[in-house]
């Protein structure tokens, strides 16, 4: 980029640096701020955790593998499949989606140099890593959570689960949703007032849609899971009786705060992919979204109907005839949004001249599991079907193609997707097909017998099967097929792994990008822009004058803010000019605040009050700390 | 709803190969590079179409199946089953009779039956999958659901809710029979337990009165009265074990109380280790009663 800037412009640069250069070393990035360090550390602390649930995966496969194994004994076995799904789900898909492509991506998508409040994101970011450690250092101090990832009463309450692993769990979520909701404020202020001047919502990129309705979803669906785990953990360490029948209590109270909160939990987990796919899909199709109003509309109706759907998981509780219907019928309406969805991604790709690149194939496969996993899904609707195949290996099939395959399969495809932007190298491309492929076909070898298991009757969550049963030869099938489904994940990120290094250098936009990321340096700079970019589409990049328009403008010395650390705030509609913000920089404050939150948390669970109280005196302190400015701000 | 969803996920897939063999062309066949006609694919695709299907599966399932298959009106039905569910096995009372069993529910065909799901500790699921759907059986709570055999025969039915430990070991048997057999069943199960007649028997049944297990199990006219564990009052009729996890027979019911958590790890009987003898003589009782 150097070589063909003018002087004038060049000197403009280097004074951008200098304002935005975060501390070097390691202590850089303890004490960051930058919304795109904070993405990558999101993402590789997610990439771990996915890698403990798929070991987690293969043991449950592994003991699966034939009938009346016992590679896992039956406590271990149900240890593996509760911390499989709460990991998986809160611990990797949603930090990954929100906090390393969110993170990363929605700044550089509106123009702006960084996210509303860059202390808070990197104290989001520091207490996830915090509640993950929670949650593992019950794992391997034996003290695993036994009771399923949604952890039904009865069964997780202090008479039958007497063991600290149900406080584990319920702590470590009521500590991570503290991250996810600072995580999703922070996503909602900046996507409504960091966009840059002339964005307009209605030239905002569709992934910053996604990113906008699950931001608000989840602000509306975890207190209803916060208020469930507090009610439990008083009951567990207090001796409170909100869920014991003998008490007064009710357990179908837990199962409803649960589905309040799990089913809208579900298009949190999707909707991220729906927007990856709408960015990656116009760039390898070279055209633009098919009707992008309805698709920007049905992003926002799937947040919003996803909240009035939860006891279609709970058909067989008993409900009354009429409340059954009625959340049945909600239940179909879901569709609607879906499919308008999948069929503007489908008649973009037909309309278009598709390229059929790695992340595009990610992206076809993501489709092809979604309507399966779609259409498994409806049936769900159906009551007299659903009270069958409820709890069944039917709705295992179900969710690992929704999840894994709707959610997940787009996470990866936008993974090879940004891999250029953020790391300036290109990945293979070849390696990228075989990966893709390996892990498409391990997906459906290991996932579609589900299907039929469920629907003769195998139920999930049992540690064994009897041979008479006659199940062994899909379970022997689905686990090779977690093998391959490792294997094929493996060399996903192998592939990156081996590019990082050897890779060829990518240039600012290998793809022809539609999305303004892919007009700055890759890796981007700091400042992300050295000019606050013009915008007059949701296709920015495709906008040429504009960029033409951007590189005067540096020259020139307009819209460049390099008077200090500063990124311009808009109104939050018409996206006009309102103020200029002065951003932070580099803070030891977050990681500190996370500690001391960790020390109320373990002193909670080790029923320690004192000790509990302690940690809240220094908490408050560090929170005091957290809101004084760094010596070089003042 | 299998060939609607095939028909779905096939024309969905025939779209995206079209896609394929058009790559280097724009726009829609027939149609050409037209918006309005894009817009009109994602709206009849995404929005009509499904509205007919959904309304139809609504309007099927929902309405008449559900209505159809829901529990029967109270007092409507010739027989009230109660099932409750333990950790990890069934508890089944017949009210009518004053009989109580566990792990093999005798019903008469062609007739339907009330049943009253419950449970005394975590939340269970009955489901006999050939019978009717599942219902779930929660403390403090009694869901009903109808029991409906149109044929005689044996119905395997298993817990369909987590339920801890043993939850893969928690299954059981519906016998569904002709009228008359059912009847002869329900007034044999109604009565008092056999007394042991060998002399082998009779030394099992006090060991099983003196050593512990009359704790927790109840055999009907002896003093064994305990409620933790299933009724073995009339075991020896039962065709299987420990929720249907071995099959009725001495070797098994040996094997089985001998070291009852090498078979079902977690489960609440403990193996009391009284040596072999004496398991020997309690196994003969049990299997006297018939």
């Amino acid at each position: 980029m150097s070589v063909s800037t003018p002087p004038a412009a060049s000197v403009r640069l280097d004074r951008l640096e200098r304002i935005w250069k975060e501390s070097p070393g390691l202590l850089g990035w303890l004490t960051t701020v930058d919304h795109k360090r904070i993405g990558i550390l999101y993402f590789f602390t997610s990439l771990f955790f996915f890698g403990a649930g798929g070991v987690e995966a293969l043991l449950i496969r592994t003991q699966l593998i034939g009938p009346n194994q016992s590679t896992l004994d039956p406590a271990t076995f149900n240890e593996m499949m509760s911390t499989h799904g709460t990991t998986m789900i809160f611990f990797f898909v949603v930090p990954m989606s929100l906090g390393a492509f969110g993170n990363y991506l929605i700044p550089l998508m509106i123009g702006a140099r960084d996210m509303a409040f860059p202390r808070l994101n990197a104290l989001s970011y520091w207490i996830y890593l915090c509640a993950g450690t929670f949650l593992y250092v019950g794992v391997f101090s034996g003290n695993a959570p036994g009771a399923g990832w949604f952890n039904y009463v009865p069964l997780a309450s202090k008479a039958y689960s007497p063991g600290p692993g149900i406080d584990f769990y319920a702590l470590s979520l009521l500590f991570v949703g503290i991250s996810t909701t600072l995580g999703a404020i922070n996503a909602i202020v900046t996507i409504f007032k960091l966009r840059a001047p002339g964005m307009s919502l209605n030239r905002m990129p569709l992934f910053c849609f996604a990113f906008l309705a699950v931001s608000f979803a989840l602000i509306f669906a975890l207190p209803a899971l916060s208020t469930a785990l507090i009610l439990l953990e008083l009951e567990r360490l207090l001796g409170f009786h909100f869920f014991i029948p003998a008490a007064g209590g009710a357990p179908i109270l837990w199962q409803n705060l649960f589905w309040i909160f799990g089913h809208p939990e579900v298009y949190i987990i999707i909707l991220p992919a729906f927007g990856i796919a709408t960015s990656i899909i116009p760039t390898f199709v070279r055209r633009r979204m098919v009707a992008f109003p309805l698709v920007a509309l049905a992003e926002i109706l799937v947040a919003f109907l996803g909240f009035g759907v939860w006891a279609h998981h709970m058909f067989a509780v008993g409900l009354a005839s009429a409340t059954a219907i009625y959340f049945a019928a909600a239940s179909l309406v879901i569709v609607i949004p879906s499919g308008i969805q999948l069929f503007a991604w489908i008649t973009t790709i037909v309309t278009g001249t598709p390229r059929f690149k790695t992340p595009l194939l990610w992206i076809i496969g993501f489709i092809v599991l979604f309507i399966l996993g779609g259409l498994s899904g409806v049936t769900f609707a159906a009551i007299p079907f659903d009270q069958q195949t409820t709890d069944t290996y039917y709705v295992v099939a179900h969710f690992h193609y929704v999840i894994f395959g709707a959610a997940v399969f787009p996470l990866l495809g936008g993974m090879y997707y940004w891999f250029p932007k953020v790391s300036g190298r290109m990945y293979y491309e070849r390696w990228g097909q075989v990966s893709f492929w390996l892990t498409f076909v391990g997906t459906n070898i290991t996932f579609f017998p589900m299907h039929i298991l469920g629907l003769d009757g195998m139920p999930r969550r049992d540690y064994t099967y009897s041979p008479e049963m006659g199940w062994t030869g899909l379970n022997l099938i689905e686990t090779l097929g977690a093998y391959l489904l490792a294997l094929g994940l493996l060399s996903v990120f192998a592939n990156l792994a081996v590019s990082l290094f050897r890779g060829e250098r990518a240039g600012n936009d290998p793809w022809e990008g539609d999305t303004l990321e892919w007009s700055t340096t890759s890796p981007p700079p700091e400042y992300n822009y050295p000019v606050i970019p013009k915008v007059s589409s949701p296709y920015a990049m495709w906008d040429e004058e504009d960029r033409e328009e951007d590189a005067r403008n540096l020259e020139r010395g307009r819209k460049t803010l390099e008077g200090g650390h500063e990124t311009p705030a808009s109104t939050a509609v018409d996206a006009e000019w309102d103020e200029i913000l002065e951003m932070p920089s580099n803070s030891a404050w977050p990681p500190l605040v996370a500690l001391a939150m960790t020390g109320v948390f373990a002193m909670v669970l080790l029923q320690q009050w004192v000790g509990a109280a302690i940690f809240v005196a220094i908490l408050l302190a560090t929170v005091g700390g957290f809101h004084l400015k760094e010596p070089e701000e003042a | 709803m299998l060939v609607v969803a095939g028909i779905v996920f096939l024309g969905a897939v025939a779209m995206l190969l079209v896609g394929w063999f058009r790559r280097g062309t724009p726009g829609l066949p027939f149609f050409g590079e037209s918006e309005r006609a894009n817009t009109g694919l994602v709206i009849a695709f995404g929005i009509a179409i499904p509205l007919v299907v959904l309304i139809a599966l609504f309007i099927v399932s929902d309405l008449y199946v559900l209505n159809k298959t829901d529990a029967p009106e109270v007092s409507s039905t010739a027989l009230t089953v109660t099932v409750v569910g333990h950790q990890w096995w069934w508890e089944a009372r017949y009210p009518a009779g004053g009989v109580v069993t566990a792990n093999e529910i005798h019903i008469p065909a062609r007739t339907p039956v009330n049943l009253v799901a419950r449970s005394v500790d975590v939340i269970h699921s009955f489901w006999v999958p050939e019978l009717n759907r599942k219902i779930d059986m929660i403390p403090g709570q009694s869901n009903r659901i109808e029991l409906y055999a149109e044929e005689p025969g044996v119905y395997r039915g298993q817990c369909a809710e987590f339920c801890g430990l043993q939850h893969a070991h928690m299954a059981f048997e519906v016998h569904a029979e002709p009228r008359r057999d059912f009847e002869r069943w329900l007034s044999a199960n109604g009565r008092p337990a056999h007394r042991a007649t060998g002399a082998l028997a009779r030394q099992g049944q006090r060991y099983f009165m003196e050593d512990g297990c009359a704790a927790c199990h109840t055999i009907a006219g002896t003093g064994a009265e305990g409620t933790v564990g299933p009724s073995l009052t009339h075991l020896a009729g039962r065709e299987t074990i420990a929720a249907d996890t071995l099959p009725n027979t001495p070797a098994d019911l040996f094997r089985w109380i001998q070291n009852p958590q090498s078979v079902k790890p977690g489960a609440k009987m403990p193996g009391l280790g009284l040596g072999p003898r004496k398991f020997h003589a309690i196994v003969a009782y049990l299997t006297e009663l018939e």
